[in-house]
C-alpha cells in the first residue's frame, strides 16, 4: 500500500493505495465523485478525461500513486455557486449530448482546449475531439457547443441560439 | 480492469532509478504510461516492479547545443508541439507531433516513451531516424550515445540494454538548404500509423545531396527506406524524380501485413505514395 494525496475540485483527498490502483478509480470510489465516467477503459474513449495539472488526462491511464500531489479537476468542480460553467451551459443549450455517457469527457477535453485556443475553427474542435468518442450525437452538435463555448468566454455577447 | 499487483517506486534522481533496476531486473521504467499503462491493464505486461521516472529532476526539457536541439527523455509530445525552440530549429517535429495519438495522449506520453518503446506503429521512431538524430542513455556502465541508425532493432525492442535509461534524443538542427515532412495515414480508430513516413532532404544549387527517409506501420520496426534515398541523390528535385525514387521506397524493406486491416500490397503501395507526398513536402519546406 501506498500513500497518496491528491486534491480534488480544491479538497485534499489522502488515502492508502495499492500501487495498481487507477486513478479513474481513485476519483469515483475513493473521493466518491462518480460524475467522471468509464466508457472503453482501454484509453481509447475519453469519457474518463479530467484535467490534471492543468491538462486533460484520460483518468483510467493513470495510476493514483502516480498522481500523488496532483491537482485534479472533474466535471463536478465546474460549476459555481449553482451557476454552471459556459461549457456546460452551451453544451445545454446546444444539445451537445443525448445520453450523456461522454459528455463530462467532452467537456474537460473542451475547457483544456479552449483555455489553449480561445479562438477555434470547427476543424480545429475536431481534431480536439479525437480522443473522445460519443455514440450517440454525431459529434455536430457538440462541435456547435464547443464553438458556442468560446463565444461565452471570450466575453462575446451570448449569440441567439436559433433551433439548429 | 485493472493491471496484475506490482512494487511502485518513485526515485527522485537518476542515480536511484538505475539502482532500483539494478535491484529488481524484471521491472521496467514507467514514463508517461501511455503505452506500457494499457498493456499492464489488458495483462499483455506484468512488470513485478515499476520504476516511475516523474520524479526526477533534470529528465524534461527542450535546449539547444551548438548545432544539436536536445530534448529530455520525460519531456511530453505537448512540450514539444509548443516549444518555440522546436518550431525554430526542427518545425517537421513540432507539425509531426501534432498527428500523434489525440489531445490527451499528446499531453502525458513522452519521447523517451516513445522511442524506447519501440512501437511499429509508433509516429516518432520514423521522424527521429529520417532526422538521424542520436539517443543518449545511462546504465550501470555509465553514459553512452547510440546513434539513431543503430538504435531501433526490432519489434518493441531497442538497443537499449537491461537496466538502461534513455535520459535524451539530440536532434541536428535545420540548416538553410533543408526541409523535411512526415506523412502519416491513420487508423481511424486507433490513430496510430497504417503507414507513416519521414523525409528530410537537403539540397544545394538545385541538386539533392541528402536524403533521410523513414517509414513506419509498414514494417516491424522504423526503417530507413535506403533504396529511395540514394535513387535521389545527385539528382535535380523534382516531380519526376521524386516519383521515381518513391517507386522504389519498398526495395529491401520487410513489409508486413495483417488480414484484419491493411494487406502486405496494400501497405507497400502505401509506402510508396507516401514517399513521394512525404518528399514533395520536403521540398516544399526547404528554408
Ligand atoms: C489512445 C492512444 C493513442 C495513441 N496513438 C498513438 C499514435 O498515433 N502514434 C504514436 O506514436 N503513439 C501513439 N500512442 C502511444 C503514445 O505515443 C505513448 O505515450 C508513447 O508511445 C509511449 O510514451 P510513454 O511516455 O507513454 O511511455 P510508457 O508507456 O511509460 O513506456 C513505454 C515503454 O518504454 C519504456 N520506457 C519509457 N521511457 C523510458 C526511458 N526514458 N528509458 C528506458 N525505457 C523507457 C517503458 O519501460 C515501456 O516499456 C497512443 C497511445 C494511446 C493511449
Ligand atoms: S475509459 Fe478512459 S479512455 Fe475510455
Ligand atoms: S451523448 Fe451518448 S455517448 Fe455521447
Amino acid at each position: 500500500m501506498a500513500r497518496v494525496s491528491i486534491r480534488i475540485n480544491g479538497v485534499l483527498h489522502e488515502a492508502d493505495v495499492e500501487p495498481r490502483l487507477l486513478l479513474v478509480h481513485f476519483i469515483r470510489d475513493v473521493a466518491g465523485l462518480t460524475g467522471t465516467n468509464i466508457g472503453c477503459d482501454t484509453s481509447q474513449c475519453g469519457a474518463c478525461t479530467v484535467i490534471m495539472n492543468g491538462r486533460a488526462a484520460k483518468s483510467c491511464t493513470f495510476l493514483a500513486v502516480q498522481c500523488d500531489g496532483a491537482e485534479i479537476l472533474t466535471i463536478e468542480g465546474l460549476a459555481k455557486d449553482g451557476q454552471l460553467h459556459p461549457i456546460q451551459q452551451a453544451f445545454w443549450e446546444k444539445h451537445g449530448l443525448q445520453c450523456g455517457y461522454c459528455t463530462p469527457g467532452m467537456i474537460m477535453t473542451a475547457y483544456h482546449f479552449l483555455q489553449m485556443n480561445p479562438n477555434p475553427t470547427e476543424e480545429e474542435i475536431r481534431h480536439a475531439l479525437e480522443g473522445n468518442i460519443c455514440r450517440c450525437t454525431g459529434y455536430h452538435n457538440i462541435v456547435k457547443a464547443i464553438q458556442y463555448a468560446a463565444e461565452l468566454m471570450r466575453g462575446g455577447a451570448p449569440a441567439p441560439t436559433p433551433a439548429d | 480492469m485493472f493491471p496484475a499487483t506490482f512494487e511502485y517506486y518513485a526515485p527522485t534522481s537518476l542515480e536511484e532509478a538505475l539502482n532500483l533496476l539494478r535491484q529488481n531486473p524484471e521491472a521496467k521504467v514507467l514514463a508517461g504510461g501511455h503505452s506500457l499503462i494499457p498493456a499492464m491493464k489488458l495483462r499483455l505486461a506484468t512488470p513485478p516492479a515499476l520504476v516511475d521516472l516523474r520524479r526526477i529532476p533534470g529528465l524534461s526539457g527542450i535546449r539547444l547545443e551548438g548545432d544539436q536541439l536536445v530534448i529530455g527523455a520525460m519531456t511530453t509530445y505537448y512540450d514539444v508541439q509548443t516549444s518555440e525552440l522546436v518550431r525554430q530549429h526542427v518545425p517537421v517535429l513540432a507539425e509531426a507531433t501534432d498527428v500523434v495519438g489525440d489531445l490527451q495522449v499528446r499531453n502525458w506520453g513522452t519521447v523517451g516513451g516513445s522511442l524506447a518503446h519501440s512501437d511499429p506503429a509508433g509516429d516518432y521512431p520514423a521522424i527521429i531516424l529520417a532526422l538521424g538524430a542520436e539517443v543518449r542513455a545511462r546504465g550501470p556502465q555509465g553514459e553512452r550515445t547510440i546513434p539513431i541508425d543503430q538504435f531501433f532493432v526490432g519489434m518493441f525492442t531497442t538497443a537499449l540494454q537491461p537496466g538502461e535509461i534513455l535520459t535524451e534524443v539530440r536532434i541536428p538542427v535545420m540548416g538553410p538548404g533543408t526541409g523535411a515532412a512526415y506523412v502519416k495515414f491513420p487508423h481511424p480508430a486507433s490513430r496510430y500509423a497504417v503507414v507513416g513516413v519521414c523525409a528530410v532532404v537537403g539540397r544545394e544549387d538545385n541538386i539533392c545531396r541528402q536524403a533521410r527517409i523513414a517509414v513506419t506501420g509498414a514494417t516491424l520496426y522504423a526503417t530507413r527506406a535506403t533504396a529511395a534515398e540514394q535513387a535521389l541523390q545527385g539528382q535535380t528535385l523534382n516531380a519526376d524524380t521524386i516519383r521515381a525514387a518513391a517507386e522504389r521506397a519498398p526495395e529491401g524493406l520487410t513489409i508486413t501485413g495483417d488480414r484484419v486491416f491493411a494487406s502486405e500490397e496494400y501497405r507497400t503501395h502505401l509506402v510508396r505514395v507516401l514517399t513521394r507526398r512525404a518528399l514533395m513536402a520536403a521540398v516544399e519546406k526547404i528554408r
